[in-house]
């Protein structure tokens, strides 16, 4: 091989193993969240602990793609759905766990439970439980970036049912009006609960809305891990580098009811069957495959998933709970 | 020692934070270019720039959730309402994140983030433009509520607001913006929590806040020509409650009459009256008496207004009931 061709082979060859290398981290992911959902519905139906659950299995490529393209340091806003952005955001599947287990090694120490998952240290700044009262939030988070020039991006999930909230709009409008480093993600996951969209939307096309706000916005069906990860990253790259919004709608599926008290009546099993044939996490396993990852690599990303969930639901079992005097220092802060 | 008007001393505690401390702006509807709604902010644009003086569009709850997103990551915004009236449109983002982010992530974030602007009554504005808001927002663990009576109070009392790490809801009279009052030049804090005695006396307790303490002074003055002596408490904060100056005031009097611009039902007073009755039940030689605003939306027509509002003759007569002179 001559020096010319090496230098031409190598750095494709360094670019295939990072590609590697990166599929099969957003596929261990994926599995992770899978796992940690499947585990946590089980621990739910046995009655380890309660409240409201909701699962986000079947929308995993979603927020691994996306989170995929962030800098650590950048914000993650979500909704009470975002086991799965807490995790692609870092947090251990442990903290997240025990918080739904409501015990003091949870991420918000058992006071916040499934629905308000926060990790300060890696700026994944919540899960919320109004619907679309966190979007304004996250205009708040892209403001403060601008005030202070730090180059931080933020990243705001919501799904289709926060499009009718008022709060959506004001965010938008003063994201657009202020020109803020900030991508609101709409995952569309075709229903508000148990309403379609074409009863609770006028215009079933969310992106349009971003034309009323003179911002830019992208479309597209989200089951490939990579192609979120790509088309978020172009809206990333617009938020860091021009200082400007975006609004993104992702097509998606959630394979479980809005809850799990949710028997699922307003949809077929045919549409759910259909739905599963593009499942993502099946889908990042075959994008490890024909980038040619050795099958010996993945089934040890299987079996080491599988001992992290064990081992983190074992870590919430054994772990206690807050005193009710310890309550009271978190209320206000001294 | 200068006097200055209502207005001034807040636009000089917000001047004076904002010098000290670049993470701290100011963000509401007509702040800037139009100089405030009723010239609080007068001359901040000027001095500040538009980095930190923001005029933003008709969106309380859009401006209220920015600003509680930027006190998340370690900014200390002061959010102005045009009156408090229009927060009732933030509801959601005061009461839903102000108030509880700090408790459900498990006390990761803190907030320090100033809700401030006008409330009350202020003449002919009819039911919308007339509401005192304060027993909303003190009926809400995680919010800190603040209202001062006068311009020395209100200065010493926003600094404080704006260097805590909490929410803080900053509730100024309308009608008082004009009020003049003795602040002095060099820097004072007020701690929030701390009340205050507005005038001693032996007799009875006159318990009152914000406007409502001009209203209990002068009551005073009645009683005084009566021979009636009767101490006025300005509790100053109402979330936290200076629990311990009403119970010692009313403990030496045996009388407390409550006065409250808002509505009677579930109104501060009526927690105030509880916490009284609970704890000076020996001491007490009269029932504790309320005065508040009448229990209906406030009526347009000059004459009905007033008769809504609690007045120097109405709280006298009041008065004299628990001192068992009618």
């Amino acid at each position: 091989m001559s020096a010319i061709e090496r230098e031409v082979m190598e750095p494709r060859e360094k670019t295939r193993s990072i590609e590697k290398a990166q599929l099969l981290e957003y596929y261990r992911q994926m599995l992770s969240i899978r796992r940690m959902e499947e585990a946590l519905a089980k621990a739910y139906s046995m009655r380890k602990f309660g409240g409201f659950l909701h699962l986000y299995i079947g929308q995993e490529s979603v927020a691994v793609g996306s989170i995929a393209a962030l800098r650590p340091d950048d914000y993650v806003l979500a909704t009470y759905r975002e086991h799965a952005h807490a995790y692609a955001k870092g947090m251990p599947a442990k903290a997240i766990i025990a918080e739904l287990f409501g015990k003091r090694t949870g991420a918000s120490k058992g006071l916040g439970g499934s629905m308000h998952l926060f990790d300060a240290t890696r700026n994944f700044l919540g899960g919320y439980g109004i619907v679309g009262g966190h979007i304004p939030l996250a205009a708040g988070t892209a403001f403060a970036s601008k005030y202070r020039n730090d180059g931080r991006v933020t990243l705001c999930y919501f799904g289709d049912g926060s499009v009718a909230q008022g709060a959506f709009h004001e965010a938008l409008s003063l994201a657009a009006l202020w020109k803020l480093p900030v991508v609101f993600i709409c995952e569309n996951n075709l229903y508000s609960m148990g309403t379609p969209l074409h009863r609770s939307m006028s215009v079933l096309d969310v992106s349009q809305k971003a034309l009323g706000y003179g911002i830019a916005r992208d479309r597209f069906e989200g089951e490939d891990v990579i192609k979120v990860r790509d088309r978020v990253g172009e809206a990333i790259r617009r938020a860091r580098n021009e200082c400007l919004p975006t609004l993104i709608e992702i097509i998606t599926y959630r394979y479980r009811g809005h809850s799990m008290s949710d028997a699922g009546l307003y949809r077929t099993k045919d549409e759910v069957d259909e739905w599963k044939k593009r499942d993502p996490v099946t889908i990042g396993r075959e994008l490890c495959e024909k980038a040619l990852v050795d099958e010996k690599e993945i089934l040890a990303i299987e079996e080491g998933v599988k001992h992290e969930i064990e081992e983190a639901v074992a870590f919430a079992d054994s772990s206690g709970e807050l005193t009710y005097e310890e309550l009271e220092q978190f209320t206000y802060k001294e | 020692m200068p006097q200055i008007a209502f207005r001034e001393a807040l636009n000089q505690a917000m001047v004076e934070e904002m010098e000290r401390d670049d993470r701290i702006f100011l963000m509401g509807e007509e702040v800037g270019h139009y100089n405030g709604a009723y010239k609080v902010s007068k001359g901040m644009l000027e001095k500040f720039g538009e980095r930190r003086v923001i005029d933003t569009p008709i969106a309380e709850g859009g401006f209220a959730g920015v600003g509680i997103g930027a006190a998340m990551v370690g900014l200390r915004p002061i959010i102005e309402f045009m009156t408090w009236n229009f927060s009732l449109v933030a509801a959601d983002q005061l009461i839903n994140n102000a108030a509880k982010i700090r408790q459900m992530s498990g006390g990761q974030f803190t907030l320090p983030v100033v809700f401030r602007g006008p409330g009350g009554s202020a003449h002919m504005l009819a039911a919308q433009h007339s509401q005192s808001t304060e027993a909303l927002w003190t009926h809400i663990p995680g919010l800190k509520v603040v209202m001062p009576a006068n311009p020395y109070d209100a200065k010493g009392l926003l600094k404080s607001a704006i260097r805590d790490d909490n929410p803080v809801v900053f509730i100024e009279g309308e009608i008082t913006y004009g009020d003049m009052g003795e602040v002095p030049e060099a820097e004072y804090l007020i701690p929030i929590g701390v009340g205050d005695i507005k005038r001693a006396g032996t007799d009875i307790t006159i318990i009152a806040w914000s406007k409502m303490v001009r209203v209990a002074l002068q009551t005073a003055e009645l009683l005084a020509a009566e021979g009636i002596q009767a101490e006025v408490v300005d509790p100053r904060t109402l979330r936290p409650l200076d629990e311990e100056l009403i119970i010692a005031s009313v403990k030496k009097t045996g009388r407390a009459l409550i006065l409250e611009e808002g509505w009677p039902f579930n109104g501060v007073g009526a927690e105030i009256a509880y916490r009284i009755g609970r704890r000076c039940f020996d001491d007490l030689d009269a029932p504790v008496e309320r005065l508040t605003g009448s229990d209906i939306p406030m009526p347009y027509n000059h004459h009905l207004e007033e008769l809504c509002i609690p007045n120097p003759p109405r709280a006298v007569a009041a008065a004299k009931k628990l001192l068992y002179l009618d």
